[in-house]
């Protein structure tokens, strides 16, 4: 098994005409993601190597029976997108955008919270999710993943995911799915949500965390294992050295005054259990050796 | 992107947030001429993006134009913990009837809008929530509800702030939650938010960060990376476009990937080396890039070794290493180059630089290797300067 896509997740492509969305939505259906359809307003009627264009996601909806959304359009059009695809039912989506500011981030998160509790989205600015042998829809380079199991990732770092699933498929260790939910402040999909999808799934049997400097989520997910984890997890933090007020590349990625810090996140998961790795390569290591203890 | 005082509070006066009259001076001349407009007595102001400026001498008083002269002279240039004061904010000086403290910001954790108002101002913030947590009154907002009056009348009861006050201080307040949302800021805080002695309140500092992500519809914002408090080394990258923080250490780092930036610098310090910066080249780093970033480290005196590191994804390795060979042809390198490449298309990367191999660039199979020559070329641990 995997959490949130598998192989009956079928994809619409929101900008699938546009350079990027042509690009990645390509490179997915390659990997074998049943990509259904693109919806790009205006532009109906049209197709992107076989695959038909419409001008709404409601439209896609009903001629392709699509229940993922892929947005990959511009930030200024972004949260509107993302609106748009949960109005039309979209159960699970997935926003790579980058640089959507950050009011517009808490009032679209607020918007579906309020008005489409059913949906859920993943990112903004967030290379995607994978689960190895049954769909990709984001970013991630399919090749460095391995189907089977038995560990689920979740990060908020784009190249450390690509990093972490390189050195467990190169040492014969799968992953039923690999999420990455963005390095943005108010990430429509969080670490607990991952780690309860994860706990809940009969496949996966460890769960390597990646996270970084900056507000209280890895805190907070610390918590949830304590209380509500059986399996184990392997974590990793990034940005021990970074300096307090500077932004670290990604737009959450800011150790405010004394809040935010890799040191209290390591501690905090370290006490809930967590075997805390030290940086990425013995990460991996230690993930590999968890997987060998439990066959 | 912070804002010095002064750029905060002309901001807030977009918003109709009242402020203290005053005016911006880089020379004591313009001081003088601008303490004449807003009226004595003046408070002439170091404007650096540091605390402790009071402290530091930074902050003082002036009952007429030999005195705004002679402490304009004397602070601007100062050093103020490795800032230097290069501009002034000299504005006419407030009596003050009490001192309160109020903000909005994003918590991250509820999703929500959050403003806290205090009648506990002109101090540390964060000293007051551990001290005192009870003293500061917070209120949640929903972004698609926005701040209602009687929610800010709700915070200003609940801080205890004093009657003669609590008018002007939920007018303030609303007019602070707009400058926060529509003004686009991450940070909005008054610190001092002062009652005087007629009853009227109004902003005393203003400490404003603004979301650079926003900045497509703030064509206003323009004027105010003019005078950023960026070393040379971040200016420079700054106009070459590339994701840059400059730091201390004798290790210049290049990385793809803010998170892989990140944890580089982390494995620096691991093996006993420090980081000369933090830089992200993104994702597609071209030969163009690969030089800029380069070309910026190669400002940088402390750096003694540069560290690559590149995990290729949609970053295709071969692109990367094209760039680097471009690079070393356009760039006399000041120091060597230890680097790591992996990830996709990694042998045909590795093909390309084979040639070019040499004591001044050096190809490492892990990060943790990589990172452990780079200290060592950078002269080993305690190589800070």
């Amino acid at each position: 098994m995997s959490i949130f896509v598998d192989e009956h997740t079928k994809v619409a492509i929101q900008g699938l005409t546009g350079g990027q969305g042509r690009f990645h939505g390509l490179r997915n259906r390659d990997y074998g993601t049943k990509v259904v359809a693109g919806v790009t307003p205006g532009k109906g009627g049209q197709d992107v190597e076989g695959i038909p264009v419409f001008d709404t996601v409601a439209e896609a909806v009903a001629a392709t029976g699509a229940n993922a959304s892929f947005v990959s359009v511009p930030p200024r059009a972004a949260p509107a997108a993302t609106l748009e695809a949960a109005a039309a039912g979209i159960p699970f989506i997935v926003c790579i955008t980058e640089f959507i500011p950050a009011q517009d981030e808490a009032l679209l998160y607020n918007q579906l919270r309020r008005d489409h509790p059913a949906s859920r989205l993943l990112g903004p600015n967030c290379p995607g999710i994978i689960s190895p042998g049954k769909c990709n829809i984001g970013i991630t380079s399919g090749d460095i993943a391995l189907p089977g199991g038995p560990v689920g990732i979740v990060s908020r770092s784009g190249t450390l995911t690509y990093q972490a699933l390189n050195e467990l498929s190169l040492q014969g260790v799968g992953q039923t799915t690999c999420v990455g939910i963005g390095g943005d402040p108010v990430p429509g999909t969080g670490f607990i949500d991952c780690l309860a999808a994860f706990e809940a799934d009969p496949e996966t049997r460890a769960v390597m965390m990646i996270g970084e400097i900056g507000g209280t989520e890895e805190e907070r997910a610390a918590e949830f294992m304590a209380k509500d984890m059986s399996k184990p997890v392997v974590a990793y933090i990034a940005g021990v050295t970074a300096p307090s007020g500077k932004r670290m590349g990604h737009a959450g990625a800011i150790i405010s005054g004394s809040s935010g810090t890799a040191r209290a996140k390591m501690d905090a998961l370290d006490a809930a259990g967590a075997i805390v790795a030290q940086n990425p390569t013995e990460a991996g290591e230690l993930m590999v050796e968890v997987v060998h203890k439990l066959a | 992107m912070d804002l010095f005082e002064y750029q905060g509070k002309q901001y807030f006066a977009r918003y109709g947030i009242p402020v203290s009259p005053g005016g911006v001076a880089d020379t004591a001349d313009e001081a003088v001429a601008e303490a004449d407009r807003a009226g004595y007595p003046v408070v002439v102001k170091a404007q650096v993006q540091v605390g402790g400026r009071g402290k530091a001498g930074g902050i003082k008083l002036a009952g007429d134009a030999a005195e705004v002269r002679r402490h304009a002279e004397a602070i601007l240039g100062m050093d103020i913990k490795g800032h230097v004061v290069r501009r002034l904010w000299i504005e006419h000086a407030s009596d003050i009837a009490r001192e309160y403290y109020a903000s909005f910001t994003l918590d991250r954790s509820a999703k929500l809008h959050l403003g806290m108002v205090s009648s506990r101002g002109g101090v540390d913030i964060e000293q007051v929530a551990a001290e005192e947590p009870d003293a500061i009154a917070r209120h949640h907002i929903d972004p698609v509800e926005g701040l209602t009056a009687e929610a800010a009348a709700s915070l200003v009861g609940r801080a205890g702030l004093d009657k003669e006050a609590r008018e002007g201080a939920i007018e303030l307040l609303v007019k602070l939650y707009r400058c926060f949302v529509e003004g686009d800021a991450e940070l909005v805080e008054v610190n001092p938010m002062i009652l005087t002695p007629d009853g009227r309140v109004h902003a005393l500092d203003a400490k404003v960060t603004l979301d650079e992500s926003a900045a497509f519809r703030h064509p206003e914002w323009a004027e105010l990376t003019n005078f950023q408090d960026l070393d040379d080394r971040e200016r420079l990258a700054r106009e070459k476009g590339l994701n840059y923080i400059g730091l201390s250490g004798t290790v210049g780092i290049i990385a793809n990937g803010a998170g892989l930036a990140m944890s580089t610098l982390d494995v620096v310090n691991q093996v006993g080396g420090s980081a000369a910066n933090f830089l992200d080249v993104g994702g597609g780093a071209n030969a163009d890039v690969m030089a800029n970033a380069l070309e910026v480290i190669n400002t940088d005196d402390n750096v003694r070794s540069i560290l690559v590191n590149i995990f290729g994804g949609i970053t295709r390795v071969d692109e990367v290493a094209k760039g680097i060979v471009e690079a070393l042809g356009r760039v006399k390198l000041r120091a060597p180059i230890a680097m790591r490449l992996d990830g996709t298309n990694v042998a045909e990367g590795r093909a390309l630089l084979a040639d070019h191999q040499s004591d001044r660039l050096i190809s490492l199979p892990t990060m943790l290797e990589a990172a452990r020559k780079a200290v060592e070329l950078a002269g080993g641990a305690g190589g800070t300067r």
